[in-house]
Formats: C-alpha cells, structure tokens, sequence
C-alpha cells in the first residue's frame, strides 16, 4: 500500500511542480474549444442542433484524457531507459504494485486537466445542467483515465523506442479522438455511429454529455457499464505485459 | 567466500548469443572489474545479475540467493548504479533517497538518520533540497551512489560510473568507493574503459569479450600470463587492436537524443 501511495505522490509532485508542463497542455484543449467552438457553433445551430459549445465541452474533456492518459502510459518507453522506472524495477517490490502506482499517478493527473478544463470552459459560456452532478462527471473522467492509462500502459510495455510512440500517437489517439462523437454527432443511420460503438472514448464522451448536458447517444447506465469493463481489461492486460517488461 | 557465483550463463536475444557459457565468481569483500570492449556482453550480463532480465540458461547466486527463484532477496542484497540515470529530476535530492528508502521497506526511525549520513558521505547534504535536474552529471553520479548504498546492500553494481566525468570527479568517486569497500565491506562490482581505473582500484577481473570471459584474475596475473607491463596492454593483447563497430542500437539512438535535449 505504502508503495502504491508514494509512487502516486511521486507523480502528483512532478505534475504540480511543473506549471509550464499544466497551462501547455491546457492550451490546446482550450484551442480547439475556441476555434471549433467558433468555426461550427453557427452552422450547428442552423442546423438545428441547439448551442455547440454546450455540445463540444464534453468532447474537449475527453480528448483532455485520452491524450494525458495515454501519454503518462506510455511515458514508460523513455522511462525505463533514462528515468525512475528502473529504480523501481531492481526494487524488491512487486511489479503489480509499481503499475498499480504509476497508473493511479497517470489518471488523477489526467482526472484533474479534465476538471481544469471544465473549468476554464465556463469562460466560454459553458453550464452544467447541475451543479450537484459536477463530482459524478469527475468520477466518469477518472475510470476513463484509468481505461487510457492502462491502454497506454499496455502499449508501452511492448515498444521499445520513441518511433513507436509517433506511431500509436497517429494511428491509435487520433482515430479514437475523431471517431468519438466528440466533435460531431453520432447518427446510427451512418457508418460512423457503427464504427463510434467500438470506441471507448466514445462512452466516456457520451456519459460526460449525459450528466453535464443531459442530452445522449447511448444510456448512461451502458457508458458506465463498458467504462468499467474496459477498465478492468486493460488494467489485467496492461499488468500482465508489464510485468514480462525487460530492459 | 564468494558473495557471487555465476555459472555457465548464457544469455540469446533471437538468433544472437551475447552471452555465452560464461562461469566467474567474485570474493565476498572484494572490488571487482568486469572489463570488456563495446558489445562485449558486459551490461547483459549485469541485467540479468540485477534480475532486469531473464537468462536463457545457466545459474547465477548472489549472497547465496537463486536470482532467477528469490528474486526478491536478491534484490534486497544489492544496489546498481545504472549506465543512464534513473533518478526522477523533478524531485530533489532527498525526496529521491526519500522514495528508495520505501521501495527497500526501510524503518522511517533510521531512514532520516540514513539519508543525512549518506548524502554528507557524497557531500550532498546541503543540496538535499534542491532538485535533481539542476546537478550537474558528476553530482548525480554522487547522489545515485548514495542511494544505491541506503538500504545496506552487500553488493555494489556500477555500470561506467565514471563516464563522462571529469579527472577531479572520477578520483573522488573511486575515494569514496574504495573507503566504503574498506569500512563497510561492500563487495563493489563495476564495469570501465577506463583501464587505469581498473588497474588501480580492482582486486579482481574478469575481461570478457564476445560474449565469452577470455581472462581473469588480479592485475599481476593478468599481466605475468599475457607479458605485458600494464592492464591496457593486457587487455588490448586478449581483445585485440580492432575498433568493435557496433550498428547503432535503438537504445543508443535514444541515449544521444537524450543528451541532446538534456543539455542546459
């Protein structure tokens, strides 16, 4: 326990520590709410789709979270060439604790740019339908931090140098980020409403929508549902390759 | 009494072997120099003596423990200092002993005294709040030292601990080592290129090359078997004049990518 918990603390210092590392990682979340937000909110409400900077805000939180969590999954790659990862492997403590640690450390991080940016989207005229709902909408970000960490994680575990990383950022983050429903809506009518059902991130942008909007694709009962399950596959995948890592 | 053992190690990575049968022990107490050019199979093998990975046969035993079946123990017996760091810079000095002294379940009521003890010993005392990424290449050897040295270990690994660092800096690091193999009787196992290093400080060598030992024993018996009148000679002698060009590794394309950008 007693590790688990300083390895956590361990990555909150970092984080809080570096200010520089905070506001640049919330500057392109707030980019793309501002330009996206401004660009499309007309056409949307032409449309007839009501007020688009309501509809984008949990989108923007939720790409907030896959790309931090995925990036402080795959910080291993680096780490375990140049930085503390190896210190904690010749420690005799077991590998399950050191993952369980690290990724607990990856997803409050993520958990709190996500909240940073709910926040900094009320600048931009953005209401939750209830203020009392707020805390549930920070759990959902927190299992989804997990989901991504672990995946991150996992990924990690099996690469090897920083191309990969390139590689998994392009063709894995991306699609996943603009196959959500993040950005548009999902229609069941088309393609991408089918391909949207086998995206995680597409759950946690659909529940973010549902409590801070009240409006859904999918119940929140099932977001949550295959939220929970993935969390717990990745997490048993993402523990079981890194405990074959070898440097 | 050897504190090491290792026996006919092997270790495959595909169709390459980089270590090969390699048999060696190190006395309990000792200073040992595992000397070997480029390639030779020098860091495997000190992987898999620090459990980081797993060989594909042969025995290996440090303070009488199985590595490959007590890992855990041998863990406890040993500290390494890495080729690469592995200290986390966004902390500070001691925040960084801070956290190993958990990691090895050392009591908090002696773990203070520890880090205050040590972190003097490596003349890091009053910089023990400042944090890692601010010391320079020399001061960070310092500190991992240190912190390889808190949970007691009976066995020291250092891999190069002296490269890249100035004259200044390297005669201090083999000052404290040699103090601590004296007062404690840490068994300190190292790898160099540095021949005169090696001449001056082990008791104890073993040179492999290509992934198999081709000599060991003190530095007279190295030098009486190859006639040669110093360790270099020796050493070119059993390894050979020719310049081991090696393919850039992927781990080696990171280690310059990650000097270039860790420069201030």
């Amino acid at each position: 326990m007693q590790i688990i918990y300083i390895l956590w603390q361990r990555q909150l210092k970092r984080y809080l520590r570096s200010k520089s590392r905070v506001i640049g990682s919330l500057a392109q979340p707030l980019f793309f709410l501002l330009a996206l937000g401004a660009g499309f909110g007309p056409v949307f409400s032409k449309a007839g789709q009501g007020n688009y900077i309501e509809f984008l805000v949990p989108g923007i939180i939720s790409m907030t979270i896959i790309f931090t969590s995925i990036f402080a999954g795959m910080e291993i790659i680096w780490d375990k060439q140049f930085g503390f990862l190896k210190e904690t492997l010749v420690a005799p403590v077991s590998r399950l604790n050191i993952m369980i640690g690290r990724t607990l450390g990856g997803a409050t991080i993520a958990t709190m740019q996500g909240t940073l940016v709910l926040f900094l989207s009320l600048i931009a005229g953005f209401r939750p339908v209830s203020w009392a709902l707020v805390p549930v909408a920070i759990l959902v970000m927190f299992l989804s931090s997990l989901l991504f960490t672990a995946l991150g994680t996992a990924i990690a575990s099996k690469l090897d140098d920083m191309q990969g990383f390139q590689m998994i950022m392009n063709f894995l983050v991306m699609p996943l980020f603009f196959l959500s429903g993040a950005i548009f809506p999902l229609d069941r009518a088309t393609i991408l409403g089918t391909i949207a059902s086998f995206d995680p991130l597409s759950y946690t942008v659909d529940a973010l929508r549902h409590i801070l909007t009240n409006t859904h694709f999918f119940t929140l009962a099932w977001d949550v549902s295959i939220l929970a399950i993935l969390t717990a596959l990745f997490l048993a995948i993402g523990s079981y390759f890194f405990s074959k890592v070898q440097i | 009494m050897s504190i090491i053992e290792v026996k006919n190690l092997t270790k495959k990575f595909g169709d390459f072997t980089a270590v090969k049968d390699v048999s060696f022990s190190v006395e309990k107490g000792g200073i040992f120099a595992f000397l070997g050019p480029n390639g030779a199979g020098k860091s495997t093998t000190i992987k898999m003596l620090t459990t980081l990975l797993t060989p594909t046969s042969g025995e290996l035993f440090i303070d009488g423990h199985d590595v490959k079946k007590n890992p855990r123990e041998v863990r406890h017996s040993f500290g390494i200092v890495f080729q690469d760091p592995s200290l986390d810079d966004e902390l500070t000095a001691y925040e960084n002993m801070e956290i190993h002294g958990v990691l090895y379940h050392v009591k908090k009521e002696i773990l203070k005294e520890r880090i205050k003890q040590l972190l003097e010993f490596v003349e890091l005392w009053d910089r023990k709040n400042s944090l890692v990424k601010e010391f320079s290449g020399g001061m960070k050897r310092r500190l991992e030292i240190a912190r390889g040295l808190l949970h007691h270990p009976k066995v020291l690994f250092l891999d190069e601990p002296t490269l890249g660092l100035d004259p200044q800096t390297r005669n201090h690091m083999w000052k404290y080592l040699s103090e601590l193999n004296k007062t404690e009787g840490i068994t300190v196992f190292f790898t160099t290129h540095y021949m005169e290093e090696a001449e001056r400080i082990a008791d104890q060598i073993a040179i492999i090359d290509h992934g198999s030992i081709v000599a060991s024993g003190n530095v007279e018996q190295l030098k009486t078997s190859t006639g040669t009148s110093s360790l270099e000679e020796a050493f070119l002698k059993l390894t050979g004049r020719n310049i081991r060009d090696e393919d850039v590794s992927k781990t080696d394309a990171m280690r310059m990518r990650h000097q270039a950008w860790s420069r201030k």
